[in-house]
């Protein structure tokens, strides 16, 4: 598989203590990646490094490289608002702006200068589609988001990342505060997206990490414990580790 | 002593202390209102004064409160907005922000003749500005920019850091982040703390002592660079420094000056609970 992003040797330390340890994988472009393991193990940190969201934080310091098609996020050329427009990021919580729901969606494109309104229009149609909320909120498209439910709110986050048309998607324990039904119809909405994008993954359960992934690593404590087929790394893990958090042991 | 009993107790002096903080107010607002009612009418408030100010009206006095206020807030919302935003937004958690901080909390607290006599000696003789308007609405300024900083940097602080981040997130510099977000949803707060520092403005006598205030000018100004009457100054001039004023000409003033800066207190209400309901979290 042809790798989207490489990440070489990454430390990153905050406050002088070590969060990810000498991490290397590389995540392949077009299938569903997952960054799994015990809380602490440092998958989110990883996330937000590579669309650099971790910039506005003090106290850190970045050994290694991340790149993405071939080139160092962290390069003196690169344009960081210009890196997050094409790698979007979903938090864990729903996180609507305090605006309406058509707002919301081309909130990225209106930052990026986008003023035709027919392909605004066009765009949050697209991605509220994709996002699978299309049908439960066209008719309001201009109430406010914070009205919606949080199944709702978090798949107009998903929207709202996809209204840029990103070529990577990081998406941080999305279903974490979801009901089954709307968990089943995000997860949903990521396996049609795999086809055109790249997207990587903490999921919020072991069960959640099997039924996505294409590829897994496994985090612990800020080391990258293994990363394979998503397939093999449930049912025949490598490591003693690996193998204890998967079979419920720990964690 | 059993349990309801000392509720009882509590409640009681809770109330009695709320009533000996409300009832000085009410009192003073009470008495001028009594004594001033009489003395406000049209006349009182659109002639000019005469016999000394004696008699006529107050008219140049409220005109000159008015543009002093307006003058304030021109130079004090840009740059305290301005401020707090950088503050709050920008500025890294160093010994000099924190320096900038200190100083900001610590000019708040300073008498407000000091900020007269550095306005006189900054803007009416080093800048040569004169005893004029200019002046008077700088030094005004002055004095109420730390109140307009550190309120509005609260209002920017309480905004949620996520919001921040969700911008970014999507591709927003910092600055659209603020602009099209966090600014917005700060506004409420940010508003209180403007009309805070313009109601002590529209009120303070010392600043503008030295700065821009006329003892009698029976006309209204032609220039910026022109002095004004202004209403706390008349009110301390008519009851202190001429003899024989009526009562009621003084009380009259007082009420006047009360009404202003209440009605301005009240249209601060009504702007910021405007704001607070189009708010969405």
């Amino acid at each position: 598989m042809e790798a989207k992003i490489n990440i070489q040797d990454v430390t990153y330390t905050y406050n002088d203590k070590p969060a990810l340890k000498d991490v290397s994988l590389d995540v392949p472009a077009h299938a569903i990646t997952v960054f799994f393991g015990p809380a602490g193990g440092g998958k989110t940190t990883l996330l937000r490094l590579i669309n650099r969201l971790n910039d506005l934080v003090e106290g850190t310091r970045l050994d290694g490289r991340i790149l993405l098609n071939g080139k160092d996020v962290y390069g003196q050329e690169v344009h960081v608002p210009d890196l997050r427009r094409r790698v979007g990021m979903v938090f864990a919580l729903p996180l609507p702006l305090p605006m309406t729901i058509r707002e919301n969606v081309i909130y990225g494109l209106r930052l990026a200068g986008v003023r035709d309104g027919s392909k605004l229009a066009e765009i949050t149609e697209r991605s509220l589609t994709q996002a699978a909320l299309w049908d439960e909120v066209k008719d309001r498209l201009d109430n406010p988001a914070t009205a919606l439910s949080g199944g709702q709110q978090q798949r107009l986050c998903i929207a709202r990342s996809l209204a840029l048309e990103p070529e990577v998607l990081l998406l941080d324990e999305p279903t974490s505060g979801l009901d089954p039904i709307s968990t089943a119809k995000v997860e949903q909405s990521l396996f049609e997206l795999r086809e055109s994008y790249t997207i990587i993954i903490v999921p919020h359960s072991i069960q959640q990490a099997a039924r996505l992934a294409d590829r897994a690593a496994f985090f612990l404590m800020g080391e990258m414990v293994e990363c394979r087929d998503g397939d093999d790394i449930f049912t025949q893990p490598r490591d003693r580790r690996t193998e204890d958090y998967v079979t419920g042991r720990f964690g | 002593m059993n349990r309801h009993l000392s509720q009882r107790i509590g409640f009681g002096f809770t109330a009695l202390v709320t009533l000996v903080v409300v009832a000085p107010i009410l009192l003073v607002v009470g008495i001028i209102v009594v004594r001033g009612i009489g003395t406000v009418n049209w006349e009182f408030l659109t002639a000019m004064p005469r016999d000394g100010m004696k008699a006529g009206g107050i008219f140049p006095a409220i005109v000159g409160t008015l543009i002093l206020t307006v003058g304030t807030a021109l130079v004090a919302i840009p740059i305290g907005i301005g401020g707090a935003i950088y503050l709050s937004e920008y500025a890294r958690d160093n010994w000099l922000t924190r320096a900038i901080r200190l100083a900001i909390v610590n000019l708040a607290g300073i008498p407000s003749v000091v900020y007269g006599l550095f306005g006189v000696a900054l803007f009416v003789i080093f800048l040569q500005f004169g005893t004029s308007i200019v002046a008077g609405s700088l030094t005004l300024a002055l004095m109420t920019l730390p109140i307009v900083i550190s309120t509005a940097e609260e209002a920017l602080r309480v905004v949620p850091v996520e919001f921040r981040t969700v911008s970014a997130s999507l591709g927003g510099t910092t600055w659209q982040g603020v602009r099209r977000v966090v600014l917005p949803q700060a506004l409420p707060g940010i508003i209180t703390g403007v009309i805070l520092g313009l109601l002590r403005a529209a009120g303070e006598t010392a600043p503008i002592l030295f700065t821009v205030a006329a003892f009698y000018l029976p006309r209204l100004p032609s220039s910026p660079l022109d002095q004004t009457m202004a209403l706390p100054y008349h009110l301390y001039v008519i009851s202190t420094q001429v003899p024989g004023m009526p009562i009621g000409v003084q009380y009259g003033t007082a009420l006047v000056l009360l009404a202003l800066v209440l009605s301005m207190n009240i249209v601060a209400t009504i702007i910021r609970s405007y704001f607070r309901r189009r708010r969405q979290w």
